[in-house]
């Protein structure tokens, strides 16, 4: 056998190049995406921000000040101005990028592990489990988003928890319903039964042969929620259902500071600049990841 | 076409039983007391069993979420724990006033949307599609009550053209639609129409690109049909898509209103659910939970059935 091939090989050099994996390929588009890439940079430095939050800030975000309430933007000592109770709002803007990005990334995340989870087993096993967990998910599809994270931190009342378990309940379907879809694709392909015609145990199945090949879209799918997310998290607290005072979150602050619009338009406007900036941030990051993964998009 | 119905009829219900009994279960979640707002903290235990049992609190979940089911099908919603008085009327009064906010919003998106997104779609890869593709994505990533809250600072507070608050001049009482009452709507529901336009505009956008890629428009120029002829074309295959979008939209506006109506105390449901979360007021917060989301559910039901209508590409039947 490797007599015969031996010679072969002598007279074919290095045609059988090993040609880029797709991940890669996704990567060197993306790269390009000078949009994306800015917008990447901009969550990297939220993200930074946030992380080193307490050693950065320019004063102490808790400190109250009735002497120093609601001074412009500008203020020797307080750049961007004090809030209604003179703390300042450059440290508090800082310090809030903590809980406004937990609060924007950390129920995409739980919805992605349950959903993919709840879809890739309504996916793979078909039939009545499919139509069961199926039906269900679409009683809560069925509800507009914003009123089902509304009425569910409205029951459970405010805090952090119980509105990253609202919107955690109010994403698991929408991304479900994906990985159910692709799931059910890659199901049907000829590998996937050829796997099962050699003995695989369905586990095996999913986790070889499925996984890899639906994770991605999923992926994508999750991260153009990170944004809804993001306000539907400050709305929440924005509304008084979210994170409590005193702890800082760009929602609560626009809240709090809604009073102040009269006599300090900027200033009250400002925490909702940081969730805009987020916001699109994340939206033009995860176009930028959809296109680059697709492969019908320029090469 | 009847059988469609029929058939569509049949998923509809079960959908609407489910999402009856998570608006049923969703206060049931809710920590502590039902009556605890309005009971007396030294009321006797007799009292509160009174309460209690008139309010039905005492009967088990299956029996009470029966006989709510059973109320609500012939439109009794119960009563307002805070105000004692039915929470249909409540409801259907302020649906009355979310719809008029979300109507409009969704009009005016719905123009504007397909307006870039056909201009987009039309000239793809032009200055004029970047622009449409921003606002777009601006429209969809802005924080509304933000920017509903920019509105008044920029139109309100600082030119003083516009109202930032109410429903009318009187309050919320009686509605007209003349200047005097429109001038109220005008803040709220072009800060609402941002979200829909974002929305339509993305979706008829790569409507148009797609259908401008299909084979028959390659035909019709090959046939030499104008520029406009082509286009009279391209709205006939994109509209039945737009229009299930934007009925859509319309649902998701019209239970997602709280946060824009609380900027400008628009007195809707988001308003309701507000003071009913607020006042642990469980009965108006089921209601009104109850008809938004049966609204969303038919308004999906009769965005289908239009379509078909109108696409006759779909046979479903």
């Amino acid at each position: 056998m490797s007599s015969t091939l031996a010679p072969r090989r002598r007279t074919l050099p290095v045609t059988v190049q090993q040609s880029p994996g797709y991940w890669q390929s996704v990567l060197h588009r993306l790269l390009r995406d000078r949009v994306a890439m800015a917008a990447g940079a901009v969550v990297l430095l939220l993200l930074l921000m946030a992380a080193l939050g307490p050693w950065i800030t320019p004063a102490d975000p808790y400190a109250a000040s009735m002497l120093k309430r609601l001074k412009p933007i500008g203020t020797p000592g307080f750049l961007l101005g004090t809030d209604e109770l003179g703390r300042d709002l450059m440290s508090r803007l800082m310090i809030g990028a903590r809980l406004s990005l937990f609060m924007g990334l950390a129920p995409v995340l739980c919805a992605f592990v349950f959903g993919s989870l709840i879809g890739l087993v309504a996916g793979y096993a078909g039939g009545p489990l499919n139509t069961v967990i199926m039906r269900t998910i679409d009683v809560f599809y069925a509800f507009p988003s914003v009123l089902l994270a509304i009425a569910l931190s409205g029951a459970l009342g405010a805090g952090i928890l119980n509105s990253l378990v609202a919107l955690t309940v109010v994403f698991v379907p929408q991304i479900a319903r994906v990985a159910e879809a692709v799931t059910t694709q890659v199901r049907n392909r000829d590998y996937v039964d050829a796997a099962r015609a050699s003995g695989a145990s369905a586990f095996t199945i999913v986790r070889v042969h499925v996984l890899g090949n639906v994770l991605g879209p999923i992926f994508v799918y999750s991260t153009s929620l990170i944004s809804v997310s993001m306000i539907l998290a400050s709305g929440l607290s924005f509304l008084g259902l979210g994170v409590k005072p005193p702890e800082p979150e760009w929602g609560l602050m626009l809240n709090t500071l809604r009073t102040a619009i009269y006599t300090q338009p900027a200033v009250a406007a400002l925490p909702g600049v940081m969730i805009f900036i987020t916001s699109v941030s994340f939206n033009l990051l995860s176009d930028g990841l959809r296109s680059a993964m697709d492969n019908k998009g320029a090469a | 076409m009847f059988t469609y119905l029929l058939r569509r009829l049949s998923y509809a219900l079960p959908i609407m039983l489910g999402v009856s009994l998570v608006c049923f279960a969703l206060v049931h979640l809710a920590p502590g007391d039902p009556l605890v707002s309005i009971l007396p903290p030294d009321a006797s235990a007799e009292l509160a069993a009174q309460m209690r049992q008139l309010y039905g609190f005492d009967r088990s979940y299956p029996e009470q979420f029966g006989l709510w089911l059973w109320r609500a099908a012939q439109g009794d919603l119960g009563t307002s724990i805070a105000t004692g008085r039915p929470v249909a009327a409540e409801v259907m009064k302020a649906v009355g006033n979310t719809l008029r906010l979300a109507v409009v919003a969704t009009a005016i998106g719905f123009v504007l949307g397909s307006l870039f997104g056909f201009v987009a779609g039309f000239f793809r890869n032009s200055w004029v599609d970047k622009l449409a593709s921003l606002l777009s994505v601006l429209g969809v990533s802005v924080p509304h009550y933000w920017l509903g809250m920019v509105m008044v600072i920029i139109f309100s507070s600082s030119l003083m053209w516009l109202p930032a608050t109410g429903a009318g001049p009187s309050g919320s009482e009686g509605w007209a639609w003349d200047w005097e009452h429109l001038q109220f709507l005008v803040l709220p529901a072009v800060t609402m129409s941002v979200i829909p336009m974002g929305i339509i505009s993305r979706t008829v956008r790569a409507l148009v690109a797609e259908i401008l890629e299909q084979e028959f428009i390659v035909g019709l120029r090959a046939r030499g049909l104008t520029q406009l002829g082509v286009f009279r074309h391209l709205l006939k295959n994109a509209a039945p898509t737009a229009l299930a979008v934007m009925g859509l939209q319309l649902g998701y506006l019209l239970g997602g209103s709280i946060l824009i109506e609380t900027v400008f105390s628009w007195p809707g449901t988001g308003f309701l659910l507000n003071s009913a979360i607020f006042q642990r007021d469980l009965p108006l917060l089921q209601g009104t939970i109850l008809v938004l989301a049966l609204f969303f559910v038919l308004l999906n039901l009769i965005v289908d059935l239009l379509q078909t209508l109108l696409d006759p590409r779909i046979a479903r039947a």
